[in-house]
């Protein structure tokens, strides 16, 4: 039998790597299922749970006008589904005290002598005042508010009122928000979902990948062979390239069909950046692998890392809100960055101008964390 | 290739290794030939199975120096690795990878030219090839030796190191197992073989036995028994038990083992040794001086170190 030279390092033993771990992972055939379901489930779980459309919200109206104008408005707002009035306040400081209870999200005031003005073309002033420290929550009915005004004037803009109509809007609506003025809009949320199920997935699954070779012995074969350190990471993590794939098109797919999500930007720079972000988890996962000694420690570490890429990220909460030592912890996450520029082209229409520093970024995590998971690699047993 | 062919296939001095407090392998020596199936003997936790781990590079030791088929054990592990084969003592193949698979893996690693003629070849050599298909966790033990054998053998390497490879496995696999290596051998492959079986033993060209992390033989195995010293006496009695129980503790007496319906004494103190056993003859059982055998010789250096365990 010939074998070639010896050399320092060959893409055959990367390949050789590589096969058995598909191998491997279609035997496993529960740990597949659960790659895959994982990232429809989290979508259904938290797209659904974390509702960025909401309906029904509690609602107080404060009328200090009574005539056909005020009450086509009330009737409006009754029927849409955003709004469900559940008390009428009949001073400011009960709309205020309503407000702050809780008891109510948002707080419609209609001013005196609205009608009047409103004919007079004096353009008068709606007043919704919304409890935006649920943002998302506050976000969608503060919108939609105008078309429901608007509805409900239109059949009134008749006869000698119709230039009224034609010179929309001749009300003006002022939205409070209160307790959260910044506010954060609901399209945040399925982006950043993608950030995180590739988070979960990847840095799990890549974390026991040495883990397992060494609970179950296989790790001494695979240290007696001349097999170089580059090699089994490249062999190892290659995969799973491919499965954070197939799970980016899943939330994509899903997040259009179920959310609606709008996908304006350059699909190229979104590329790179899931390639990096995917490509960086699976360095940490394997980094974490390398000092883990089982499985059962593994796990533990990838929580460890799970959790601060949730909150500190910007994921669940602004990251501009932050103090400083959290916002330093956050920059050296790849979700931190990965949200950043999902956003950024999914729902402002980046391009790699716009994204190049978070890219950038999350290149120099990816560095940073190969090199360490290559110095943390033990030769020997 | 920078290595003289007619070096050592093992040639380390001085290897040392710790583990905490405990020094696991201490200064050990070993030169193994050429060609040589070279036993590696010696109780449980006694250092073997690190000392091959260092031979190899799986291990670094804390002290010592040497090379393996001409290279460094230190520096050049990856030389050794790609021209040497480990078998491990647990099995330690892919249970959940089918027979073929786990050799084109290993195939591959050490990049042979043609994996698939390898791998039919290895499969064929050692019977394997009508369970090419089946998942080797579903093996029983014999047939997971022969795997790892034909794993670790499949890049035609010139050292063998195996380690314990007979370990529960049957008398008929074992003795298929010993035909191998023979055959190996003649090849010119060198073998390094740790073991626990007295018959596996004295098939070995040489033996080094080692207790605590130290050598206390090292020698061709024909010449072990002169070499301790040892005299023998073969006794016959009604009652062995009786014979067994007035014996054991004698003065003179070293070591008192059951070999069918006889029992063999051994001792270094020729005088001592004899005057136990004739007052024996004298309670109504017969004994004959005897040549001491390796037999003799391994149960007498197992029980001056018995298992390192603590």
């Amino acid at each position: 039998m010939t074998t070639a030279p010896p050399s320092s390092f060959a893409w055959s033993r990367v390949v050789a790597v590589f096969l058995k771990e598909l191998v491997q992972m279609r035997r496993d055939r529960l740990t597949f299922a659960v790659m895959v379901m994982m990232p429809v489930m989290q979508l259904l779980l938290f797209g659904y749970a974390i509702n960025n459309d909401p309906r029904h919200l509690p609602t107080a109206v404060e009328v200090r006008d009574d005539g056909p104008m005020t009450r086509s408005l009330l009737a409006s707002l009754k029927a849409s589904s955003y709004f469900e009035i559940v008390a009428v306040a009949r001073s400011g400081a009960e709309g205020d005290r309503l407000l702050r209870n809780g008891e109510v999200v948002f707080l419609i005031v209609i001013p005196e002598r609205f009608e009047e003005r409103l004919v007079r073309g004096e353009r008068p002033q709606i007043l919704i005042a919304a409890d935006a420290s649920d943002p998302v929550a506050a976000a969608g009915p503060v919108a939609a508010l105008q078309s429901i005004a608007q509805t409900a004037f239109a059949p009134e803009f008749t006869g000698a009122l119709s230039p009224l109509a034609a010179t929309l809007p001749s009300y003006e609506i002022i939205a409070h928000r209160r307790y959260n003025p910044a506010g954060v809009t609901a399209f945040n949320i399925v982006p950043g979902l993608l950030g995180v199920i590739l988070t979960m997935t990847m840095v799990m699954i890549t974390s026991i990948a040495l883990t397992r070779e060494i609970e179950r012995g296989t790790m001494e074969t695979l240290l007696s062979t001349p097999v170089r350190p580059v090699e089994i990471m490249l062999g190892k993590t290659t995969p799973y390239i491919l499965v954070g794939a197939v799970q980016t098109v899943l939330v994509l797919i899903a997040g259009h069909l179920l959310f609606r999500l709008p996908f304006t930007g350059s699909a190229l720079t979104l590329l790179a950046a899931i390639t990096l972000f995917i490509a960086a988890n699976l360095m940490l996962g394997y980094l974490i692998s390398t000092v883990a000694r089982t499985q059962m420690q593994a796990m533990q570490m990838t929580f460890f890392v799970f959790l601060p890429s949730m909150l500190l990220s910007g994921f669940m909460f602004p990251f501009r809100a932050m103090p400083a030592w959290a916002q330093g912890v956050g920059e050296a996450l790849p979700l931190t960055h990965f949200l950043r520029i999902a956003r950024a082209v999914v729902l402002k229409g980046a391009g790699f101008d716009a994204t190049a520093r978070e890219l950038g970024a999350l290149g120099v995590i990816l560095a940073v964390l190969t090199i360490a998971a290559l110095a943390r690699f033990r030769r020997t047993l | 290739m920078t290595a003289a062919n007619d070096a050592p296939a093992i040639s380390v001095e001085g290897l040392t290794k710790r583990f905490g407090d405990r020094t696991v392998v201490d200064d050990l020596a070993l030169t193994v030939p050429r060609g040589a199936i070279y036993g590696f003997l010696g109780p449980n936790g006694s250092g073997k199975t690190t000392t091959i781990r260092m031979v190899c590079g799986l291990l670094k030791p804390d002290a010592g120096r040497g090379t393996a088929l001409g290279f460094d054990v230190l520096t050049e592990s990856d030389r050794i690795k790609e021209r040497t084969g480990y078998m491990t003592q647990k099995f330690s193949l892919y249970e959940d990878l089918s027979l073929r698979e786990n050799l084109e893996f290993i195939a591959r690693l050490y990049r042979l030219e043609d994996v698939n003629a390898g791998v039919d070849g290895a499969l064929d050599k050692l019977g394997l090839s009508e369970r090419a298909a089946q998942l080797a966790g579903s093996l029983s033990g014999g047939w997971k030796q022969r795997l790892a054998l034909a794993a670790c053998m499949i890049h035609a390497p010139d050292l063998l190191l195996l380690d314990e490879p007979t370990a529960g496995v049957d008398p008929k696999a074992r003795r298929d197992f010993w035909d191998e290596i023979r055959r190996y051998a003649r090849e010119g492959v060198t073998t390094l073989i740790s073991t626990h079986y007295m018959d596996e033993a004295v098939q070995c060209d040489s033996i080094a036995y080692i207790a605590y992390g130290k050598k206390l033989v090292d020698a061709p195995t024909g010449d072990i028994p002169g070499f301790l010293g040892l005299h023998a006496w073969r006794v016959r009695s009604n009652d062995l038990d009786a014979a067994e129980e007035v014996l054991r503790g004698a003065p003179g007496v070293e070591l008192v083992a059951r070999f069918g319906t006889e029992l063999h004494v051994a001792g270094r103190d020729e005088a001592a040794l004899a005057a136990s056993v004739a007052r024996l003859r004298g309670a109504g059982g017969s004994a004959e001086p005897m040549e001491a055998g390796l037999e003799e010789a391994f149960i007498h250096l197992m029980t001056l170190s018995a298992d390192n365990y603590k």
